[in-house]
């Protein structure tokens, strides 16, 4: 009954309770994307770590940054590649 | 060895001490040596909400700087032979205590008492960083309003970053109509936000302003409502497996109805 009258006059979807979440949701993610710079180094260094068993990267012109828009948080990195190594971690491994 | 719980929430107002106050009274009543620390320096506030403000003759400073030994500071509660109050200094400020101090106090502490717990003051800087210093665990107190549940991520996070790990979170001043009606967070929609553990909930009680006014945690008020709360919450800190309390039950126009024509 109280649901079908929320219904009614509409309260359910616009209900100040959603709008709430909503927008909590919406701060939060930028709240939690403001990460130190010392955990951004240490992502790069692992990063450095996976990669190179694959490729071998200019690390000192490698980038990492988290870019915030307006309702997403994106990882952006920038790795350029002086060359591929032709085995890759699999092959390393077998032989 | 006892256990050392800090309660903290970022935000300002939103029942702190009150927590610590009837949690501490709670565990006190169930038989446990506890002793509450006030680390709010300069803005104290835990003794009057226990109604010890009168007693008061050394505080936390005197104790960490060695003016006086640590029992000579601790206030033993009217009520519970095991409930004790280690006082914050009202007139110095928050860096007169450091984190290495605090530390040492919560080892001595929990040598002699079942629980210690620390009531921190509100923001992130010096006083939050000396009260969690000595923490085992933590409590994050929160209300559903947005302000409250942003700030209580935040320091959800600077715990975790302090190697204090799943915090528990309580949900002070719920109105479960106001829930119903969509224009108020449920206790879902906070757990979902804030991705922690519940430890309880607290309904929305006049009476807690008529237990402070009176110097008298609500857990001793056997009618009231947010004490029957703090009164489970207690009992789970203890290791109990309570569950929460029907919170809708005397909320509704006709138990208020019946309690004003004195049928309750």
């Amino acid at each position: 009954m109280l649901d079908f009258l929320l219904r009614v006059f509409g309260k359910d979807s616009g209900s100040s309770r959603n709008v709430a979440k909503e927008r909590l949701r919406l701060v939060l993610v930028h709240d939690r994307a403001d990460v130190s710079p010392q955990l951004l180094d240490d992502l790069k260094e692992d990063l450095i770590k996976v990669i190179s068993n694959y490729m071998e990267i200019d690390e000192k012109a490698l980038e990492v940054n988290l870019d915030t828009s307006d309702k997403t948080v994106a990882l952006v990195a920038n790795i350029p590649v002086l060359r591929m190594k032709r085995t890759g971690k699999r092959a390393e491994k077998i032989g | 060895m006892g256990e050392v719980i800090v309660i903290t929430s970022g935000k300002g107002g939103v029942g702190k001490t009150t927590t610590t106050a009837n949690i501490g009274t709670g565990l006190a009543a169930l038989g446990h040596k506890v002793v509450l620390v006030d680390t709010d320096i300069g803005l104290r506030n835990l003794d009057v909400v226990l109604g010890l403000e009168n007693r008061i003759v050394y505080d936390i400073v005197d104790v960490t700087h060695g003016n006086c030994r640590m029992k000579q500071a601790l206030i033993k509660d009217k009520r519970f032979e095991g409930l004790h109050l280690l006082p914050a200094a009202q007139t110095k400020d928050k860096t007169a205590v450091t984190p290495d101090q605090m530390r040492e106090l919560c080892d001595n502490l929990k040598k002699e008492f079942d629980y210690v717990i620390i009531d921190c003051p509100a923001g992130i800087e010096q006083g939050f960083k000396n009260a969690i210093a000595g923490a085992e665990r933590a409590v994050v107190v929160t209300t559903p309003e947005v302000s409250a549940v942003r700030d209580a991520d935040r320091i959800i996070g600077l715990l975790e970053a302090a190697e204090l790990r799943e915090p528990k979170l309580i949900i002070n001043r719920l109105r479960p109509l106001m829930v119903k009606r969509g224009d108020m967070m449920s206790i879902d929609d906070i757990i979902d936000i804030l991705a922690v553990d519940l430890l309880g909930v607290v309904p929305e009680d006049e009476l807690i302003v008529v237990t402070t006014n009176k110097g008298e945690p609500a857990v001793l008020d056997g009618n009231c409502r947010a004490g029957q709360a703090y009164r489970n919450m207690a009992r789970r800190i203890a290791g109990e497996d309570v569950p929460l309390m029907d919170l809708e039950a005397n909320d509704g126009f006709v138990s208020k109805l019946k309690k004003l024509i004195g049928f309750k």
